[in-house]
C-alpha cells in the first residue's frame, strides 16, 4: 500500500513538473467557483486574448499558463497559491481580485523569492510599510479610484455625502479614499457584512430618512446589480444620485440592460480605464475581446490583459532567462510596455502612478450599454501610503 | 488493552500507515519533488488533532456538536489577537489559547447539554455562530478578512524555533499522536466506560447515582481545549486567522471526518480527515466542478458505509 | 426618534421574517413530521429562484414564473423525497445532517452547471416596481408590500390547511404518532412525500419572491437556512404557530438592530469601529436570543405535543 502510495506520488510529480526551462510558466490565480467566478471567467477570457496576441510566446519561450481557483476564500486562495508554487514549479505568479486572499497568499510567493503580479487587488498594507521588492500592482491601490471619486464628488458640488459598502479590506479602503478627498459632509456611512448581506432594507430606509445630496458604494461582483436594483426599488434612483466605484462594469451593465433598469443610465463613476479609451492598445483589445466573446471587456479584463502584457516586457528584458529575478524586477519597474490605459509609470513601491477619470454610464452605437470616459479628474495620482514604503 | 492491540485490527493498520506517511512525508517528499505535500499533511494533521477531539463528545459521547470549529477559530484567534499585540512568546500564547478554550467550552457546554438531540445540535450550532459573528465585528482584528500573523509562537529557545519547517512539522505530529494517546487512556478509563454507557444508556446510569450531566460536560471541555490546540497550530501554520476558521460548513466537515473515518474508534477520526481532504485536494487538482462528485460521495458514504473507513475494513476481513 | 424610518425599519423587520417564515414553514413541517433534518432545504430555496426565474424570463410574466414554479418545486421535491431522502428517515440525526450536507455541494454544483456561475436577475412587473405612499410622509417599495402579503396569505392558508382538511388532519396524526396513524390506515410514505413536496414548495417559493430583490445566486439558500433553523428551533420543532412568531421575531431583530444598534454603539465606541460592529452584534443577537429560550424552554416556545422531543 505504502509503495503504491508512494508510487502514484512519483508518478504525479513526473506529471506535475516535467523538464522546465524551455517554457515560462505562469500561475494565475483568480475566482473560478462562486458567483464570483462571472469575475474570473472575464480575467481569464482576457489572459487567453494575451496569450494569443503574443502568439503564445514570450521571447521565443512557450508560455503555459496555470489557472488557481481561489473559491473566494483567503485560505483557499492561500492553499492555491502554494500548490501553484510548490507543486507546479511556475517561475511568476500572477492575478488575486480580492484583497484579502492576497494578503494571505502573498507571503507564500515572496517567501520563495518569486515575483508576484496582482491584477487587482491593492490593498493598504502590500502600497505600505509591508511593501516588498518582488510584489508589484498592475491596477491601482484601492484607495487610489475613490481618492478620485471624493474629488469627483467636490467638483460636481455634492455638499453631503453617505457611504455604503462591504466590511471588508477592500471595502473599508474605497470608503476610507472618499473620505481623504471629499470636502463635504459624510451623513452615513454603513458597513455591512460581507459577502452574504444580499439585502440592503434597513441600509435604504436609513438613507432615505438622512437626505444625502448624493450616495457612494462600492459592491464588487454580482453584489453590485443587487444593490443598484433596491436602490432603485426603494425609490432612491430618481431622488439621491448614485456615485460608485468598481461596481457597475461590462459584467453587470448587459445584466441592468436585460432587466431594463434605466436608472443606471447617466450614472457617473471613477476609473483609470475605460473600454472606449484611445489608444492602440486598448482599440485592438476591446475589438479583439469584443470579436471573439460577443461582449464588453470588464475592467477586471483589461487589467488581466495588461499582466501578460507587463510580464512579457519583463522576460523579454532578461532574454528568458526566468530565474534573473533580479533583472526582471529591474525591467518590471521601468513598466515599459504598451498598456490598455495609456502611458503610466511604476512608484516607488511597485504600484502605479496614473490618472484617474470619469465614467459615465451610456448607450453604443449598437444600442448597448457601456461606459464613456470623460475627463481627467486625478492626473498622474500616486496612492497615500506610497511614502511608507521603505524597500532595502 | 494494551495501546498495540487495536493494531490486530486491519482499520488500525491502515490509520498506522497512514501516521508512517505523516512521519516520513518530510523527508520522502522533497526527494519526489513535491515538497507542497509537507504542508498539506501538516494541514491534514491539524484537522485530524481536531476530529479526534470532536471523536471524543460524538463518537464516544454520543453528543452531536455543530459547532465545534468554534474552538479551531478561539484557539487561532488567540494566538492572533496576542501577536497583533506584540505578545509573541509561545508560553503566553498556548497556554491562553487552551485556557479560553476551555472556559468556552465550560460555559457552552453547560448551556447546551441541558438539550437533547437535534436541539443540541442546534444550539451548539447557534453558539458557534455567535462567535463567528463575534469575530466577523471585530473590526480591530480584520473584521471578515481576518489577520496575518507576521511571526509563529516563540519559545524563546534556539534549538526550538516553529519558524524552522521541520519544526513546526514534527511539533504539529507530536501533538496528533498525544492527543490519540490522551484519547486513548480517556476511553479506557472510568470517566470513559461512563460516558460511552451514558451514551447507550442514560437513565440507567443516572439510575445508580451518577450524574452523567458532569460526565458529560468534562469531556466537552477536554475536547474544547484539544481542539483550541489545533486552532493554535492552525494559526501558527497558516500565518494568518479569520471568521472563516470558524464558520458552520467547517463544523460540518469536521463531522463528516469522524464519521467517514469511523465514529468512536480510536484512530478513525484520523483517517477520516486523511481521506476527507486527500480526497478533496486531489479532485480540487482534477475539476473545478469537484463537488459534483464528492457531494454524491458523501451522500453514499452515509447511505452504504456505516462505521465508516474503520467499519468497511473490519468488515472486509471478515468476509475474507 | 424619527418615526418614518422605525416605521419602514418595522415593515422592513417584517418583511425579513416573512421570508423566513416561507422557508421555516416547510422545515418545521419535515422536520417535525419526519423528523429529518434536511439541510438541502436551502438548496430548494435555492432551484426554486432558478427555476421559478427562468420561466419568468421566457414567459415575460413574473406572475407565470410564481405559479408555474409550484408544480415544478412540487415534481422536484418529490423527486428528490423519493430517491434519497426516504432512506433517512430510520437514520439517526448525525446520518441525516451529513447526507444532506452532502446534497448541498452536489445542488450548488448542479445549479453552476447548467445556469453558470453568475446567477439570474429577474426584473419585476411595473405594477409591482417603484414606492407607494403609506401616509405619514412613509414611502415603501411595492415589492416588498407584496411579499409581506403573499406571505401572510401562504401563512393563513397553512394554517387552514393543516387545521381545517382531511390532510392537515393526516399530518397531526403523523406527527403525533406515526405508528398509531399507520395502523389506523394512513398511507405514511405517500403522505411523508407530500409533506416533503408542500415544503419544497414553500421553500421555492421563499426564493423566488426574493429573487428580484436579491438576484438568484448560487448558495443563496444557505445563510437563510441556518436562520430557519434558528427559527424552528425557538418556535418549537412541528409547530407553524411558533415558526411564524419566530421568525417575524428574528427578522425585527436584524432588521432594527441594524439599524439602530450603531447609534447604540456609539455611546460605547469609536465611531468606525461602531459602524462595522452594528450589523454583526445584530447577527450575534438572534443566536443569543436561541441560546437563552433553549435554556429556559428547551424544546423552544411551542414545544411538540404528544411527540416528546
Amino acid at each position: 500500500m505504502l509503495k503504491k502510495l508512494l508510487g502514484s506520488a512519483a508518478l504525479l510529480a513526473l506529471l506535475a513538473s516535467p523538464a522546465a526551462a524551455d517554457k515560462v510558466k505562469i500561475g494565475f490565480v483568480t475566482t473560478l467557483t462562486t458567483p464570483a467566478a462571472v469575475i474570473g471567467k472575464d480575467m481569464r477570457d482576457a489572459v487567453d486574448l494575451a496569450v494569443e496576441h503574443i502568439g503564445g510566446k514570450m521571447s521565443g519561450l512557450d508560455v503555459e499558463i496555470i489557472y488557481a481557483d481561489d473559491e473566494f476564500n483567503s485560505q483557499k486562495g492561500k492553499q492555491a497559491t502554494e500548490r501553484l508554487i510548490l507543486s507546479d514549479n511556475v517561475d511568476i505568479v500572477a492575478g488575486y481580485i480580492w484583497s484579502n486572499v492576497l494578503l494571505a497568499s502573498a507571503p507564500v510567493v515572496l517567501n520563495e523569492g518569486k515575483i508576484l503580479i496582482s491584477a487587482n487587488a491593492g490593498p493598504a498594507q502590500l502600497a505600505g510599510a509591508q511593501c516588498h521588492e518582488n510584489f508589484f500592482n498592475i491596477a491601482w491601490q484601492n484607495d487610489q479610484t475613490p481618492m478620485a471619486m471624493g474629488e469627483l464628488l467636490n467638483q460636481v458640488g455634492v455638499e453631503s455625502i453617505y457611504l455604503v459598502a462591504p466590511n471588508y479590506a477592500a471595502g473599508q479602503n474605497m470608503v476610507a479614499g472618499v473620505e481623504r478627498t471629499f470636502k463635504g459632509k459624510i451623513i452615513g456611512k454603513d458597513m455591512t457584512v460581507w459577502p452574504s448581506q444580499r439585502d440592503w432594507s434597513a441600509e435604504l430606509s436609513k438613507i432615505k430618512a438622512a437626505k444625502p445630496d448624493g450616495v457612494f458604494t462600492f459592491y464588487p461582483g454580482p453584489a453590485g446589480p443587487a444593490f443598484i436594483k433596491q436602490y432603485q426599488q426603494a425609490g432612491l434612483s430618481g431622488e439621491v444620485p448614485l456615485y460608485s466605484v468598481f461596481t457597475l462594469d461590462s459584467i453587470s451593465l448587459p445584466l441592468f440592460q436585460k432587466a431594463n433598469m434605466e436608472a443606471v443610465l447617466g450614472t457617473k463613476m471613477t476609473q483609470f480605464w475605460a473600454p472606449d479609451m484611445d489608444n492602440e492598445a486598448n482599440r485592438k483589445f476591446v475589438a479583439d475581446f469584443q470579436a471573439k466573446y460577443g461582449r464588453y471587456p470588464s475592467y477586471f479584463a483589461a487589467q488581466s490583459y495588461d499582466s501578460i502584457m507587463y510580464i512579457k516586457s519583463a522576460i523579454e528584458a532578461v532574454k528568458g532567462d526566468v530565474l534573473d529575478t533580479d533583472g526582471m524586477r529591474v525591467a518590471l519597474e521601468k513598466a515599459d510596455f504598451p498598456s490598455v490605459r495609456g502611458p503610466f509609470r511604476m512608484g516607488n513601491n511597485h504600484f502605479p502612478i496614473q490618472n484617474f477619470y470619469e465614467r459615465t454610464v451610456v448607450t453604443d452605437d449598437n444600442g448597448d450599454w457601456t461606459t464613456a470616459v470623460g475627463r481627467v479628474i486625478l492626473k498622474d495620482h500616486q496612492d497615500p501610503y506610497a511614502s511608507q514604503c521603505k524597500m532595502p | 488493552m494494551s495501546l498495540f492491540t487495536p493494531l490486530r485490527n486491519p482499520a488500525n493498520m491502515f490509520t498506522a500507515l497512514v501516521l508512517v506517511i505523516f512521519a516520513l512525508t518530510p523527508f520522502v517528499a522533497p526527494l519526489i519533488g513535491e515538497s507542497f505535500y509537507i504542508t498539506v499533511f501538516a494541514r491534514i494533521m491539524i484537522w485530524a488533532i481536531a476530529a479526534v477531539s470532536l471523536n471524543l463528545i460524538i463518537g464516544y459521547g454520543g453528543l452531536i456538536s455543530f459547532g465545534h470549529a468554534v474552538y479551531l477559530g478561539i484557539g487561532g484567534y488567540t494566538v492572533g489577537i496576542l501577536a497583533f499585540h506584540g505578545v509573541e512568546s509561545a508560553w503566553i500564547q498556548w497556554p491562553l489559547a487552551i485556557g479560553i478554550s476551555g472556559l468556552v467550552a465550560l460555559i457552552f457546554g453547560a448551556i447546551s447539554l441541558r438539550t437533547r438531540g437535534v436541539y443540541f445540535i442546534m444550539i451548539t450550532l447557534a453558539l458557534a455562530q455567535m462567535i463567528f459573528f463575534l469575530a466577523v465585528s471585530a473590526e480591530r482584528y480584520g473584521s471578515d478578512d481576518g489577520l496575518n500573523i507576521l511571526a509563529r509562537s516563540d519559545f524563546g529557545v534556539s534549538f526550538f524555533s516553529l519558524q524552522d519547517k521541520m519544526t513546526m512539522y514534527y511539533t504539529i505530529f507530536a501533538v496528533l499522536v498525544a492527543s490519540v494517546l490522551v484519547s486513548w487512556r480517556l476511553v479506557n478509563s472510568r470517566f470513559g466506560v461512563v460516558l460511552r454507557a451514558a451514551k447507550s444508556n442514560d437513565a440507567r446510569v443516572e439510575s445508580i447515582g451518577v450524574a452523567t450531566y458532569r460526565y458529560r460536560l468534562t469531556a466537552f471541555v477536554i475536547a474544547g481545549m484539544m481542539c483550541g490546540i489545533a486552532g493554535l497550530l492552525q494559526a501558527n501554520l497558516e500565518g494568518f486567522i479569520s471568521p472563516d476558521m470558524m464558520n458552520w460548513p467547517r463544523s460540518g466537515e469536521l463531522i463528516f471526518m469522524v464519521v467517514l473515518g469511523g465514529m468512536s474508534t480510536l484512530f478513525g477520526p484520523v483517517t477520516g480527515a486523511f481521506v476527507f481532504l486527500m480526497l478533496s485536494e486531489l479532485l480540487a487538482g482534477w475539476t473545478h466542478h469537484w463537488h459534483i462528485i464528492f457531494g454524491p460521495f458523501l451522500v453514499l458514504v452515509v447511505l452504504f458505509a456505516r462505521g465508516g473507513i474503520a467499519g468497511l475494513l473490519s468488515r472486509g476481513v471478515r468476509r475474507g | 426618534m424619527d418615526y418614518v424610518l422605525l416605521t419602514e425599519q418595522v415593515l422592513n423587520g417584517f418583511q425579513l421574517g416573512i421570508i423566513l417564515f416561507l422557508m421555516a414553514a416547510g422545515l418545521t413541517l419535515v422536520f417535525g413530521i419526519m423528523d429529518l433534518v434536511n439541510l438541502a432545504h436551502g438548496s430548494l430555496f435555492m432551484i426554486g429562484a432558478f427555476v421559478g426565474g427562468t420561466i419568468a424570463l421566457l414567459t415575460g410574466s413574473f406572475v407565470l414564473g410564481v405559479l408555474l414554479m409550484i408544480p415544478a418545486m412540487l415534481v422536484i421535491g418529490i423527486v428528490v423525497e423519493m430517491t434519497t431522502l426516504r432512506t433517512l428517515y430510520p437514520r439517526d440525526h448525525l446520518d441525516q445532517v451529513l447526507a444532506t450536507f452532502g446534497l448541498i455541494l452536489f445542488f450548488n454544483e448542479a445549479v453552476r452547471l447548467i445556469w453558470g456561475p453568475e446567477g439570474l436577475v429577474v426584473p419585476l412587473p411595473s405594477w409591482l416596481d417603484g414606492v407607494v405612499a403609506l401616509g405619514f410622509g412613509i414611502t415603501y417599495p411595492v415589492y416588498r408590500i407584496f411579499t409581506i402579503i403573499v406571505g401572510l396569505l401562504v401563512a393563513f392558508g397553512l394554517y387552514l390547511l393543516v387545521g381545517k382538511t382531511r390532510i392537515g388532519m393526516l399530518i397531526r396524526a403523523g406527527a403525533s404518532n406515526r405508528t398509531m396513524a399507520g395502523a389506523l390506515g394512513v398511507n405514511i410514505p405517500k403522505l411523508f412525500t407530500l409533506v416533503f413536496g408542500i415544503g419544497a414548495v414553500l421553500a421555492g417559493l421563499a426564493g423566488l419572491i426574493i429573487t428580484p430583490i436579491t438576484q438568484a445566486a448560487i448558495g443563496m439558500g444557505e445563510d437563510v437556512l441556518i436562520l430557519a433553523f434558528v427559527v424552528i428551533v425557538v418556535g418549537g420543532i412541528g409547530s407553524i404557530r411558533g415558526a411564524f412568531i419566530a421568525s417575524i421575531v428574528t427578522g425585527l431583530i436584524d432588521t432594527l438592530g441594524r439599524s439602530f444598534l450603531d447609534d447604540i454603539l456609539l455611546f460605547f465606541m469609536p465611531s468606525n469601529a461602531a459602524e462595522s460592529a452594528g450589523p454583526a452584534v445584530s447577527s450575534m443577537l438572534i443566536y443569543i436570543l436561541m441560546a437563552a429560550i433553549l435554556f429556559f424552554r428547551p424544546q423552544g416556545l411551542f414545544p411538540p405535543k404528544g411527540a416528546g422531543g
